[in-house]
């Protein structure tokens, strides 16, 4: 379904992707680990189409996206549906309008059925009550879960999880996790989970590749991670400060 | 060979904005016409462009026209004579309708609603929203450029229209209420000098105005970066490049806008 090949992307001098190697397969949940600032972001932003690569190929659906125009590029973007690491809500539209905003412009339901959808969105990330609620009004944890319902209420057939339990308490973040594992569940879609936070990895992922100084250095099942004798991923998986990772 | 560079900078520079700006206005040209059309925000930028502009219109516009009809009152009576200072309607009808009044609505607007523009829009882009409207495969320029510069484009010559009767109402206020000057001679003179030509011109250039105000300001908000401080910047460079863009506007359109149809 996803497929990446040798994807560069540079900032300036900063050369973050360096040859990126990727397949995820359709109904995966594929968690991609690795440092902060080793450009698991960057990595879903080009993906997506906010970021345009410096070389490298990116297949959805058999469809290389990086050739794409402006146009065909945002026809694409309606099959994904992304959690920012900060939720990214629109700060000038209630909690209800965000989660309606695509469904309102994009689909063509009816007004009835798109506000079944918000409330559905809205009841599976555990929410009732805060549809008029303006994102300022709401603490990080909600936010987090009104830019999921956002996300999924357009019912997209690939959903990217950046840094879903970043900033938010333990329960909240396996209430996250949990949510993750519903949306597979019940809706079968792709998801590709951003994260450092191995807990949740090995508690949603299917498979985990981790990215390491630009490149996928280890993909496996999370047994097979746990297992791992690659220094650098045993050293990242124990959260260990000894070791061959010595830029932190 | 890196001082040449050096040199040239400031050329690519001004070259690489002037693409950007080139390409947002043809993009929004373009998207005009393309639906989802963002109705609700339309009139939400109607009402902040106009209705909201208009106190700050109405005081710029009044002490306008006060101080043209003070001045030219000044150099009728010094230049002509005494008695002759009823003849100023006409040019003081004709000034502020065709330069004062639109040049004053633009900077104002410019200074009031293109830095908001550029401050909203700005905030968006550093806290990810824009990227958010992308990643709903929402074009932000759809969604933030357009309604924001068709109501600017229609929006600035409605404040000019109402501009020039306040700034008209000064000039009359302080030739003949306040210095004693012949309302009969003044206002026939007036009518019998202005053209309607001269009012539309001014509603012209207004019109003009509203498109660089407004495209300036979501063209700074969509490039802004680093954080609060960048938005600070992008829009103090927003209200100082649509001034000056403005201005400069103003002249040749002036230039190149005949100066009568009956001519």
């Amino acid at each position: 379904m996803i497929r990446i090949v040798e994807l560069h992307k540079s900032f300036r001098e900063n050369h973050v992707l360096r040859g990126v190697n990727l397949e995820i397969a359709k109904g995966e949940t594929r968690v991609i680990c690795g440092q902060s600032g080793s450009g698991k972001s960057v990595l879903i932003k080009t993906l997506i189409g906010l970021m345009k690569p410096d070389r490298g190929q990116i297949w959805v659906d058999g469809v290389e996206i990086t050739s794409l125009s402006e146009e065909e590029l945002f026809k694409i973007r309606r099959k994904f549906g992304l959690l920012f690491q900060n939720a990214a809500l629109f700060d000038s539209l209630t909690v209800e309008e965000n989660v309606r905003f695509g469904l309102e412009r994009y689909t063509n339901l009816s007004p009835a059925e798109i506000q079944r959808r918000v409330k559905e969105a809205l009841e599976l990330v555990g929410l009732r009550g805060v549809e008029k609620l303006m994102p300022h009004e709401l603490s990080g944890g909600m936010k987090k879960r009104v830019g999921l319902a956002r996300a999924i209420a357009y019912r997209p057939q690939i959903i990217l999880y950046d840094e879903p339990s970043t900033g938010i308490d333990p329960i909240r973040a396996d209430a996250i996790n949990d949510l993750i594992i519903a949306m597979k569940k019940e809706i079968g879609v792709t998801s590709i989970v951003i994260t450092h936070d191995m807990v949740s990895a090995y508690k949603v992922a299917d498979r985990i590749s981790m990215l390491y100084q630009g490149k996928i250095i280890a993909t496996g099942t999370p047994d097979e991670i746990r297992k791992t004798v690659n220094p650098i991923v045993r050293q990242f998986i124990t959260g260990s400060a000894v070791g061959p990772i010595k830029e932190y | 060979m890196n001082r040449g560079k050096g040199w040239l900078e400031p050329l690519f520079v001004f070259l690489e904005n002037l693409g950007e700006i080139g390409l947002l206005t043809w993009k929004t040209l373009k998207n005009i016409f393309r639906p989802p059309w963002e109705k609700s925000i339309f009139i939400q930028q109607l009402e902040e462009i106009g209705v909201r502009s208009l106190p700050v219109v109405s005081l710029t516009a009044a002490f306008g026209g006060l101080v043209f009809g003070l001045q030219t009152y000044i150099g009728f009576h010094r230049y002509v004579g005494p008695g002759s200072e009823a003849y100023g309607g006409p040019i003081i009808s004709l000034g502020l309708s065709k330069e004062l009044i639109p040049i004053l609505v633009g900077l104002m607007v410019a200074g009031r609603v293109g830095s908001a523009m550029t401050a909203e829009i700005g905030t968006m882009k550093i806290t990810e929203q824009i990227d958010a409207l992308f990643s709903l495969g929402a074009d932000p320029n759809k969604y933030l450029v357009v309604p924001r510069t068709v109501a600017a484009f229609f929006m600035l010559p409605c404040l000019t229209l109402y501009g020039d009767v306040i700034g008209m109402l000064g000039g009359f206020v302080y030739n003949i209420m306040i210095m004693g000057v012949n309302s009969s001679i003044y206002l026939k003179n007036t009518l019998l000098y202005f053209e309607l030509w001269d009012l539309i011109t001014g509603l012209i250039k207004a019109s003009i105005f509203g498109l660089i105000i407004a495209l300036v300001g979501c063209w700074q908000g969509l490039k802004a970066e680093g954080g609060a401080a960048g938005v600070g910047r992008a829009t103090t460079r927003s209200v100082v490049i649509s001034s000056i863009v403005i201005l400069m506007v103003n002249f040749f359109l002036s230039k190149v806008l005949p100066a009568s149809l009956s001519q």
